[in-house]
C-alpha cells in the first residue's frame, strides 16, 4: 500500500494545504455572495420601478454580466482594471469584486421576476389601504417575492460556488490551484495521485453544494404545498 | 343638509384609443348608499377604481370631502386612508396573519398605537364573527371568511366612504349571504356612506338609496332605489332588470 495513490493526501502537509485552498474558495464565494445578493435585491427592486431609463441601464448591466463568460470577466477585472483605471487590488479581492457584481446581476433578474409575479391584486389591495411605495414593497411585495425566489436563489449560490473553480486562472490559491500544485509536486512518487487529489476536491465541492441543492428542492416542494393548500 | 362626501364632475377615461367613461357626473352625501348597476363591461368597476385612484382618468375632477383631488400618487395615498375598498378577489396578504392584515394600515400608514389599533380590530372581528381566527393565515380561511376579513381590514382605517367592487362575485353561493349581511348592517347600523357594484339585484334593492345605471361608460339613469326597481326610467334599464330576474 505504500505507493497506493491515496497516500498522496497524507504526504507532508498536502491535506492541510488542500483544506487551506478550500477555505480561500469558500471565503471568496462567501464574500461575493453576501455583497452580490444584497446588491442584487436592491437592483431587482429598482428594475420594477416605472422609470424607463433606470430599467434600461439595469437591463444592460444584467446582460453584460450574463453574456460575458466568467473567465473573460475575471481577466477583464484582473488585467484591464488595474492598467486602465489604476485600480490595484490583490487577486483575491479582485475575484470577490467580479463575482459579487456577477451575482448581483443574476440576482436582480431573480428578484425582479419574483416581484412581478406577485399578483396585481396584491399591489392594489396594498395601495387601497394607503401604503406608499416603500411600505408596499416592505410589507407586501418583498415578503411574498422571497418565498417565490428562494429556490432560484439557492441554485444561484451553488452555481457561484462551483464557478470559483476558474479562479486559478488569475492565480488565486484556491482549492483547484493548490490541488494542481500537489499533483505536480508528487507526480514522481505517486503516479496515480492525480486521481486521488481531484477525487478529494470533488468530494469537497460536493459536500458544500449538495446540501444546498437538496435544500432548494425542499423549499420548492414546501412552497408548492403551501400554494396548493 | 347632509355633508357631501364625494363629487365627480365631467370624468372621462380612455384606455389608449378606447373611450371607457363618458362625462360622468354624480355626487354622494354622507350616509347615502349608492348601487352602481349595469351590464358587464359597462365601466362600473373602472369607475369605482377611479374613485380611489387605482385607475387614472384623463379629464374631469373628483372632489372628496370638499377638496378637489390632485391626481398625483402622493395625494391619493392620503385620500385612500379615508376610502375603504373591497375587491372581488379577496386579496388578503398571504404572508401576514389575519390580525396583521388588519393592523397594517392603521399602524403603519396612520401611525395608530398598536394596542389601540388591535383593540378596535378585535372589536370589528367580533362583529363579523371571526375573532377566533385572528392568528390564522389567509390560506386557512374559506372565501367568505376572507372576504369578511377584507371588509374589516378596510373598516379598520375608519373610512368615510366604502367602495365594494363585486365583492360576492367569486364566492360560493352559500357564502354570499354572510358577506352581504355585513354590508347591509354597515349601511343601517353604522350609517356608512358606500358605493356598491353588484350583480345581486335583491341585495341592491334592499340597501340602495339611489341607483346609478351605467351602460357603455355613460350614466343612463340616476334614480332613487325603490323607484329604479319598480319603474326604471329608461328602456335599457328595464331590459337590464328583466335580464337579471328569473
Amino acid at each position: 500500500m505504500a505507493h497506493s495513490g491515496i497516500n498522496v493526501l497524507f504526504e507532508g502537509r498536502n491535506l492541510i494545504r488542500l483544506f487551506g485552498g478550500l477555505w480561500t474558495t469558500v471565503e471568496i464565494a462567501g464574500v461575493a455572495l453576501i455583497l452580490g445578493l444584497l446588491l442584487g435585491i436592491v437592483l431587482g427592486v429598482l428594475r420594477t420601478f416605472p422609470n424607463r431609463l433606470l430599467r434600461l441601464v439595469l437591463r444592460l448591466y444584467l446582460e453584460f454580466f450574463r453574456i460575458t463568460p466568467t473567465v473573460v470577466l475575471l481577466f477583464l477585472f484582473y488585467y484591464i482594471l488595474p492598467r486602465q483605471l489604476g485600480v490595484n487590488l490583490p487577486a483575491n479581492q479582485m475575484a470577490m469584486l467580479a463575482f459579487a457584481l456577477w451575482t448581483s446581476a443574476e440576482m436582480s433578474d431573480i428578484v425582479r421576476g419574483a416581484l412581478i409575479s406577485v399578483p396585481k391584486h396584491q399591489r392594489e389591495s396594498g395601495m387601497a389601504i394607503g401604503l406608499n411605495r416603500w411600505q408596499l414593497y416592505r410589507y407586501v411585495l418583498i415578503p411574498q417575492a422571497v418565498s417565490l425566489e428562494l429556490p432560484a436563489t439557492v441554485n444561484l449560490v451553488t452555481r457561484v460556488i462551483k464557478t470559483t473553480s476558474v479562479l486559478m486562472l488569475i492565480s488565486v490559491m484556491d482549492v483547484i490551484n493548490v490541488g494542481q500544485q500537489v499533483v505536480e509536486a508528487n507526480n514522481q512518487k505517486f503516479p496515480t495521485g492525480v486521481f486521488w487529489v481531484y477525487g478529494m476536491i470533488f468530494v469537497m465541492y460536493f459536500a458544500i453544494d449538495y446540501p444546498l441543492s437538496w435544500w432548494a428542492k425542499r423549499l420548492d416542494k414546501k412552497r408548492l404545498e403551501r400554494a396548493n393548500g | 343638509m347632509a355633508k357631501q362626501i364625494i363629487k365627480v364632475e365631467h370624468l372621462e377615461k380612455y384606455y389608449q384609443k378606447d373611450h371607457i367613461l363618458h362625462d360622468i357626473n354624480f355626487s354622494i352625501d354622507q350616509g347615502e348608499v349608492v348601487a352602481l348597476l349595469g351590464p358587464s363591461g359597462s365601466g362600473k368597476s373602472t369607475l369605482i377604481r377611479c374613485l380611489n385612484g387605482l385607475e387614472a382618468y384623463q379629464k374631469g375632477t373628483i372632489t372628496f370631502n370638499g377638496k378637489q383631488v390632485e391626481p398625483t400618487e402622493k395625494y391619493w395615498q392620503q385620500v385612500r386612508q379615508k376610502i375603504g375598498m373591497v375587491f372581488q378577489s379577496y386579496d388578503l396578504f398571504p404572508n401576514l396573519t389575519v390580525l396583521d392584515n388588519i393592523l397594517l394600515g392603521p399602524v403603519k400608514v396612520q401611525h395608530q398605537s398598536p394596542k389601540v389599533a388591535q383593540a378596535s380590530a378585535e372589536k370589528l372581528l367580533d362583529q363579523v364573527g371571526l375573532r377566533d381566527y385572528e392568528k390564522a393565515y389567509p390560506r386557512q380561511l374559506s372565501g367568505g371568511q376572507k372576504q369578511r376579513i377584507a371588509i374589516v381590514r378596510a373598516l379598520a382605517l375608519k373610512p368615510e366612504l366604502m367602495l365594494f367592487d363585486e365583492v360576492t362575485a367569486s364566492l360560493d353561493p352559500e357564502m354570499v349571504r354572510g358577506v352581504l349581511n355585513i354590508i347591509s348592517k354597515l349601511a343601517q347600523d353604522a350609517n356608512m356612506t358606500m358605493i356598491v357594484v353588484t350583480h345581486e339585484m335583491n341585495f341592491a334593492q334592499q340597501i340602495a338609496d339611489r341607483v346609478l345605471f351605467l351602460e357603455d361608460g355613460r350614466i343612463l339613469e340616476q334614480t332613487k332605489g325603490d323607484q329604479f326597481f319598480k319603474q326604471p326610467q329608461t328602456d335599457r334599464a328595464r331590459a337590464f332588470l328583466e335580464s337579471m330576474a328569473f
